[in-house]
């Protein structure tokens, strides 16, 4: 009894030493601009610089296309995989785990061979195609996250019984999802939302490839040739994360009709 | 052409039968019930009533519209689930307006109509709460308030009341009775407990195996089963084997002793069957046309009720129930008496036991 506690408490330790040893690191170095005394001098040229704005703008949009679309398409399929098709689930749910297994360079590969400029559907050809298809290789990596939020949110509640409730008071399958699903799941889907928001704002290999001006290659141009800079950009990073973490607590503490449940 | 017809309607999933050659037609404004052991396919009816599934052949008419083919959605069937299957994230007067809304139903019209409808499940006052800080029996209220707020042509009801504690159970019972007699909507209702059947409904339908047994009024099930199930499903009953020897004079051989029934019976001579009567249609004593000796074995005193084993003729026991009526002493067990029964109140059903 008192030995699995205290061997609990030892890995919990390790675990957090695991975890928060880098970090303390890269904080330390960050502050470390000015020779001989901590300061905050690379924040202030990280903020200073205007490509930092127009990156993380350029990201922060991109994440809420990639949000509204990965919602779009999972939860009406984990909605049906669940109420129509549960024999699916386990197909459904290896799909999802596919582009945690195939690389993003494959997809790129895959998206400038199929939509280059003189192909049959030259995406690749405006900035706005290349947005587009770049929305849509985020809303690929974010699949295997975005599915599982949103199937745990369907667990919690009785689909198939409210979807009938819904139905026999006139309700046809949009309304159903609309105003009776999405709803109840509002707590699944922002944590969903907030895991490919981090996705978004780190990833290097598909914006790089695309050539569109993402945050994740700033950040990697940054590691390449300032010193102090990127520590502090990773810092400002994982705070934005971070941050996104914390808003999933909040929004779950403030949906009222889950308050007893908690 | 009765309101609701349900015409020879079979369902099977995959290869298990579920629904076999069920007819059913339902007057409008009747309380009808289906009753039967769980897995006897009621949910099964409702549902393809409901247009959640689609029957595998035969049709279901109402108010001399096909069903087939009409999605759950456009068939304005109330239903009423035995989880309440609340909306979680709406409050109870936003419950209740759902149909309404959808329905296209003005604001103050329909704010008037959740007002209505909350009074009538006596939940005036409670529209602004969410169902987490309701009691189970004030959900279902509410559950009921809006399966029938938007005025369906049929209410369905599916074991409303199964999850509930016994006291709330019963008075539930009667609050939807009288909803029901109010509004006279027409109603199908799903459970596996008798008396709740019994004491609601304008018409019992007792199903089993997917089968309707029987079909009719409560006292009528009660008292006139036609099948061994149903005599044997409702209520208790005693069971004595025995054999036709003149089914003209309905003269049966029982190991009590012979019995005249003084009524023609269907059966032929020589074959087995079995004599059914509850314990209600015995008596004391030698007021009725059947009469048996018998031995009492042990007595249960229940309050209004005393309950009576007995062995009838040696070796045939017999459970025989009357009221309890001060001055009346309940016999002790090894006493002798005369057991008799009306020859009418006794039930000739095919085979043995
Ligand atoms: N969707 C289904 N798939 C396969 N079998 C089912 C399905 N729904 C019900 N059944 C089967 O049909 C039978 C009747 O079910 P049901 O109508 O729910 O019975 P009841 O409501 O009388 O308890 C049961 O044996 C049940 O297992
Ligand atoms: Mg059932």
């Amino acid at each position: 009894m008192k030995s699995g506690r205290i061997f609990s408490a030892l890995f919990f330790g390790l675990a957090c030493l695991y975890f928060l040893l880098p970090l303390v690191g890269t904080l330390e170095f960050s502050l470390r601009a000015r020779r001989g005394e901590y300061s905050l001098d690379a924040y202030r040229n990280v903020l200073a610089d205007p490509q930092f704005h127009q990156t993380i703008g350029y990201s922060f949009i991109l994440s809420l296309a990639t949000i509204v679309l990965g919602v779009l398409i999972v939860a009406p399929t984990a909605f049906w995989v669940r109420l129509k098709l549960p024999r699916l689930r386990p197909v459904v749910e290896f799909l999802t785990l596919m582009p945690l297994v195939i690389p993003p360079i494959v997809i790129v590969f895959g998206y400038i061979r199929l939509y280059n400029t003189s192909s049959w559907l030259p995406l690749l050809g405006s900035a706005a195609g290349s947005d587009f298809l770049l929305v849509c290789g985020y809303a690929t990596l974010s699949l295997p996250y975005m599915y599982r939020a949103i199937d745990t949110g369907l667990r919690a509640i009785d689909v198939g019984t409210l979807t009938e409730a819904a139905q026999s008071l006139g309700a046809g399958w949009v309304t159903v999802l609309a105003r009776v699903i999405l709803p109840n799941i509002l707590t699944a889907i922002l944590s969903g939302a907030f895991l490919t928001f981090a996705i978004v704002i780190g990833e290097y290999v598909l914006a790089a490839l695309l050539n569109r001006p993402a945050f994740g290659p700033y950040m990697v141009w940054m590691g390449g040739n300032k010193a102090y800079e990127p520590a502090a950009l990773a810092v400002v990073a994982f705070g934005i994360t971070w941050a996104s973490m914390g808003l999933i607590q909040l929004f779950s503490r403030f949906s009222k009709h889950t308050q007893a449940r908690r | 052409m009765s309101f609701i017809t349900l015409q020879n309607i079979q369902k099977s999933f995959g290869a298990t039968q579920v629904v076999r050659d069920f007819t059913l037609g339902i007057e409008k404004g009747e309380f009808v019930s289906l009753l039967g052991p769980s897995g006897c396919g009621k949910t099964t009816v409702l549902r393809m009533m409901a247009g959640f599934e689609t029957q595998t052949s035969g049709t279901i008419v109402l108010d001399g519209q096909d069903m087939g083919g009409l999605p759950a959605n456009r068939r304005r069937i109330g239903m009423v689930f035995q989880s309440y299957a609340l909306f979680p994230n709406l409050t109870v007067a936003e419950n209740v307006a759902f149909g309404l809304k959808i329905a296209g139903t003005p604001r103050a019209e329909a704010a008037r109509r959740v007002d209505e409808m909350l009074g009538m499940v006596g939940l005036s006052g409670f529209g602004a709460r969410y169902p987490f800080q309701l009691s189970g029996g004030q959900q279902q209220r509410v559950a009921l308030a809006r399966a029938i707020a938007p005025r369906p042509r049929v209410l369905l009801l599916d074991e409303p009341l199964s999850a509930l504690d016994a006291k709330i159970r019963i008075s539930l019972r009667s609050e939807i009775r009288a909803i029901q007699r109010e509004l006279g909507i027409t109603t199908l209702f799903v459970t596996h407990d008798q008396e709740e059947a019994m004491s609601m409904s304008d018409r019992v339908v007792v199903m089993s195996g997917g089968r309707a047994e029987q079909v009719g009024a409560p006292s009528e099930i009660y008292n006139r089963p036609a099948t061994r199930f149903v005599a044997e499903f409702i209520g208790s009953l005693n069971l004595v084997p025995g054999t036709v020897r003149d089914a003209a004079t309905g003269a049966i051989e029982t190991p009590a002793g012979v019995i005249a029934l003084g009524r023609t019976l269907p059966q032929a001579n020589g074959s087995a069957v079995s004599l059914a009567i509850r314990p209600e249609g015995l008596h004391i004593g030698q007021d009725g046309n059947v009469v048996l000796n018998a031995r009492v074995a042990d007595s249960e005193f229940l309050g209004s009720i005393i309950r009576l084993r007995v062995m009838a003729g040696g070796n045939t026991p017999l459970v025989i129930a009357r009221f309890n009526r001060e001055g009346h002493t309940v016999p002790e067990p090894g006493q002798e008496l005369t057991v008799s029964a009306n020859a009418s109140d006794i039930i000739v059903l095919d085979g043995v036991a």
